[in-house]
């Protein structure tokens, strides 16, 4: 049998592409640790790029990939619920510090959709685009959902999504720890307003109470934002 | 841990099932973790193999997003008229977010420390 028709066997089965997914990102981290945590090395960034480029180079459609990448996004929402393990544990300092991590949510929420607003419209952007990169904050779900709202599109929603978050995932805890902002509590919680899900994956593998108070930035700021951003759009006129 | 997968997956379905019952525009797994966090404060403590399955799909989120990661990149192309202008804005934007999240919590929680009442 030759390489050929064992490739053409293996790309036919969900297999190969879970196998990759798991793999690569494996290779990713390794390598990560290797260069120190270089920031532009983040192991989500390397594995979708060297997962891009695997694919364009064997011409493989996405959904043939996903076919086998699904397993890995499925446990997602798992996940997700398991979100609820670590807040419970922090249950003292989450009572204790209620009121800051309101006024923090709030701050943190009106900031990322106003700048985005503003800069977004000061740089020519209009329309559905600037419409569509409101929500970027959130986690996708909630974010396409609120894209859909407001007349945005939820695909170019969810490409402003993922970027934010594998930015954030990067180049946050590197720019928190410059400006002396790094305590796992403000820390994490700014990392879950600001980079959503893939930022709370970065603030878990920092420590678990900075996880715990990013995934409940995360909740919180992907309630708020579908509150406030359809609010905002109506009071500037936009839609 | 077949137990706290099993658990975790019914809480999941659950909320999915409120989110169609109800119509709250909110993903059914922060619905399922909801319910999660109000269990396990009314039970007082984590069993612990449960809080082992936890810790470890959240050590190994990151990688949860590279499917999802995979096919937004691949769509890159659709804002490629903008990017510049696009790039700058998610840039400038999530930093000022960030930076602006961090610094107030930090100084809400610093200024109240020294009476104890804040962490």
């Amino acid at each position: 049998m030759s390489i050929t028709r064992i490739w053409v066997y293996l790309a036919e089965q969900p297999l190969l592409w879970l196998a990759l997914t798991v793999g690569v990102f494996w290779l990713a981290k390794q390598f990560y640790f290797a260069v120190r945590q270089f920031p532009l090395l983040n192991p989500v960034l390397v594995s979708v790029a060297a997962i891009v480029a695997l694919l364009a180079a064997t011409g493989t459609p996405y959904d043939e990939y996903f076919q086998g990448a699904q397993f890995v996004n499925f446990l997602l929402g798992p996940a997700t619920v398991a979100l609820a393990v670590p807040l419970a544990s922090q249950i003292d300092t989450l009572k204790r510090a209620l009121l800051p991590l309101s006024i923090a949510l709030a701050v943190g929420s009106l900031t990322g959709i106003l700048s985005t607003l503003a800069i977004g419209w000061a740089l020519g952007i209009d329309g559905q685009m600037l419409l569509s990169l409101l929500p970027r904050s959130i986690t996708t779900p909630i974010a396409m959902g609120v894209s859909d709202q407001i007349g945005g599109s939820p695909q170019l929603t969810a490409v402003f999504v993922i970027l934010t978050g594998i930015l954030g995932a990067a180049f946050g805890l590197p720019l928190l720890g410059a400006l002396r902002l790094r305590d796992p509590i403000a820390g994490g919680f700014a990392l879950g307003v600001a980079s959503h899900g893939i930022g709370t994956a970065r603030a878990f593998e920092y420590n678990q109470q900075a996880g715990a108070f990013s995934g409940l930035a995360m909740g919180l700021n992907g309630t708020l934002t579908a509150i406030l951003v359809p609010l905002i759009v109506w009071l500037f006129g936009l839609y | 841990m077949i137990g706290s997968i099993a658990a975790l997956l019914v809480l999941q379905l659950i909320g999915t099932i409120v989110i169609r019952l109800t119509g709250i525009p909110l993903p059914g797994p922060v619905v399922g973790m909801l319910l999660l966090f109000v269990y396990l404060l009314w039970r007082g403590a984590t069993p612990k193999p449960f809080e082992r399955t936890a810790q470890g799909l959240l050590q190994n989120l990151a990688l949860l997003f590279v499917p999802a990661g995979v096919g937004i990149i691949a769509h890159l192309h659709a804002v490629a008229d903008q990017w510049i202008a696009l790039s700058v804005t998610i840039v400038a934007s999530a930093t000022i977010t960030l930076v602006v999240t961090a610094a107030t919590l930090h100084w809400l929680l610093k200024w109240r420390r020294p009476d104890g009442e804040w962490e």
